[in-house]
């Protein structure tokens, strides 16, 4: 079905997709030391790859600094976003990066057991990611001791999601270890604290974690000559839609948008969604943008409409998506994905009136600030980018209709 | 249900409970396993896990009805999950859902009366550069028009 050793050799980017060997990056680890490791990686200025972009280093030493005896590292493979699918190249092809990840990780914290919560939907991978662990159990690469003489004990399980989008939110798949319905947590206390069972946990991306070997062996000050002041490295992105080529790609941060719909030879542009679902939606006037956390921020999803498309149905399309996975907790989410949804509809049946969308607007906005988590603060992003930027094609015939009056 | 069903559902359970262990962390761990064998997790399942784990059974229920992919209701030998997310809509999943449903005689959100395969839709499968995607049970299948989707779903038996 997915051939990876031939997809593998097509791949090349600066970090990621550069050459590696299993065990390099652990070897490296254990020659620095916690200490050392920190620093490089706080040097680096690597900050997590999921979207919200905190900084890594500082994960790592405030569950290190804690003096709890037992620790979790989790590797959050619940990727869901909408058009994000880096993830899945990442442990189909790359899984030495993850696990050696992993296993700096939790010997920088001090932790002894790591999980990797893989999505329900990646069923399909379990197998291969279970034979892959088995066999580094049998090269003493994981389990009791695993190098000589550093007293270090670590092991990897892998725990399947069950469908719910919300859960790659991370104290939302802490509860769904835990064995709970994935309702996203009050924060503080952050995991750093009280995560898994109340133990101090790390919640990393799979594409952050992958990204520490090559930090560790070629240093922190390397991986900052790649990409922008405020966004460090290289990132992979998901490109989908309405291009000649599709798939993942490795960039440094600060490519623009132009560039990447050259390089992806999208043709008839009319809008490019950055960050997936969640993200904002820009026109053509806007493919000047930056990709990176001081601008168009994104996990890596990179979705690419043409002329053809309806921005409109696009928009509902999302809205459908966040009704269907608001976790139902809190009310702004709970609700108003609802309400949102419904002005899209009227605006299609071309029932409503400009004070009617304007109050949706607000409510989006209302989301934003009173949402308990992720889901809810960013649903009403393409809700309010997509009729701010494309009012003229969404309200067109209205509008003028209304001048005329 | 008969009581030997019962019984040997009871058993299998205690055999799970037995697996994974009494913690509550290991809960959705053994749902998977019921759901994964008998494609749903019967109320009498429901009550037993519940038992065994001592915890109120609606806990069990909330856990059940909060994932998309556990069911109370029974389901196909085969859940055939077409994803509906942007990517795959726009590369035709459409023509791809009409054409399965013409085939099967039955709509999304229905079983066959064989409870051979049951339609669903789902939310991204992360398979958007290779759209329309679905996943049969757990193999994904990518790349889809009308006639390869009907294909597979005349295959599995």
């Amino acid at each position: 079905m997915i051939k990876t050793e031939t997809l593998r050799k097509k791949r090349s980017g600066p970090v990621l997709f550069s050459e590696y060997k299993q065990g390099e990056g652990v070897k490296k680890a254990l020659e620095l030391g916690r200490e050392n490791i920190l620093f490089e990686l706080k040097s680096s200025g690597l900050k997590g790859r999921g979207g919200a972009g905190f900084p890594t280093a500082t994960k790592w030493m405030l569950t290190a600094a804690s003096n709890s005896d037992k620790k979790f590292i989790v590797c959050n493979a619940d990727e869901g976003e909408p058009g994000t699918f880096k993830d899945r190249v990442l442990l189909l092809e790359y899984p030495e990066l993850v696990f050696d990840g992993m296993i700096i990780a939790g010997y920088t914290i001090g932790a002894k057991n790591g999980i990797l919560y893989l999505r329900g939907e990646y069923e399909y991978m379990l197998k291969s990611l279970e034979d892959y662990l088995e066999s580094l159990r049998m090269d003493n690469l994981l389990g009791e001791n695993i190098f000589a003489g550093k007293n270090f004990t670590f092991d990897i399980t892998i725990r399947l999601g069950s469908g719910a989008y919300v859960c790659g939110e991370e104290t939302a798949l802490i509860e769904s270890l835990e064995g709970y319905r994935g309702e996203p947590r009050n924060r503080p206390p952050y995991p750093v604290n009280t995560g898994f069972l109340g133990h101090p946990t790390v919640v990393n991306n799979v594409e952050t974690l992958a990204s520490v070997p090559h930090i560790l062996i070629k240093g922190g000050d390397w991986f900052r000559t790649h990409g922008t002041d405020k966004s460090t490295g290289s990132k992979l992105f998901s490109i989908s839609g309405d291009c000649k080529k599709p798939g993942v790609y490795e960039l440094p941060w600060g490519t623009s948008i132009n560039e990447l719909l050259n390089l992806v030879e999208a043709k008839n542009t009319k809008a490019v969604q950055v960050g997936g679902a969640s993200g904002i939606c820009l026109p053509k006037s806007q493919f000047n943008r930056v990709l990176g956390y001081e601008d168009a921020a994104t996990g890596g999803s990179i979705m690419i409409f043409n002329e053809s498309r309806n921005m409109l149905k696009i928009l509902k399309n999302f809205m459908e998506f966040f009704v269907e996975e608001s976790c139902g907790q809190c009310t702004p989410c709970r609700i108003g994905n609802i309400k949102l949804l419904e002005g899209v509809e009227k605006i299609e049946k071309d029932d409503f009136t400009f004070s009617y969308i304007n109050n949706l607007k607000e409510l989006g906005r209302t989301m934003q600030a009173a949402s308990k988590c992720g889901l809810g603060q960013s649903s009403p992003n393409s809700f309010i980018s997509i009729l701010d930027n494309f009012k003229d094609e969404i309200f067109g015939a209205k509008r003028k209709g209304e001048k005329n009056v | 249900m008969l009581v030997l069903e019962k019984n040997a559902l009871s058993e299998e359970i205690e055999n799970l409970v037995g697996e994974f262990g009494k913690d509550r962390s290991a809960l959705l761990q053994i749902l998977q396993a019921i759901q994964g064998k008998h494609k749903y997790i019967s109320d009498f399942a429901q009550q037993e896990v519940a038992r065994m784990m001592d915890i109120h059974p609606v806990e069990v229920n909330s856990i059940v009805s909060f994932y998309a992919f556990l069911y109370s209701e029974p389901k196909g030998r085969y859940i055939v999950r077409l994803c509906q997310t942007i990517s795959c809509d726009m590369s035709g999943k459409e023509e791809v859902a009409e054409a399965v449903q013409r085939e099967l005689g039955i709509s999304f959100g229905q079983s066959t009366k064989d409870k051979r395969i049951t339609l669903e839709f789902t939310n991204c499968l992360g398979m958007c550069d290779q759209g329309p995607a679905m996943l049969v049970n757990e193999k994904v299948y990518t790349k889809l028009d009308p006639e390869t989707a009907v294909n597979i779903l005349s295959e599995i038996k």
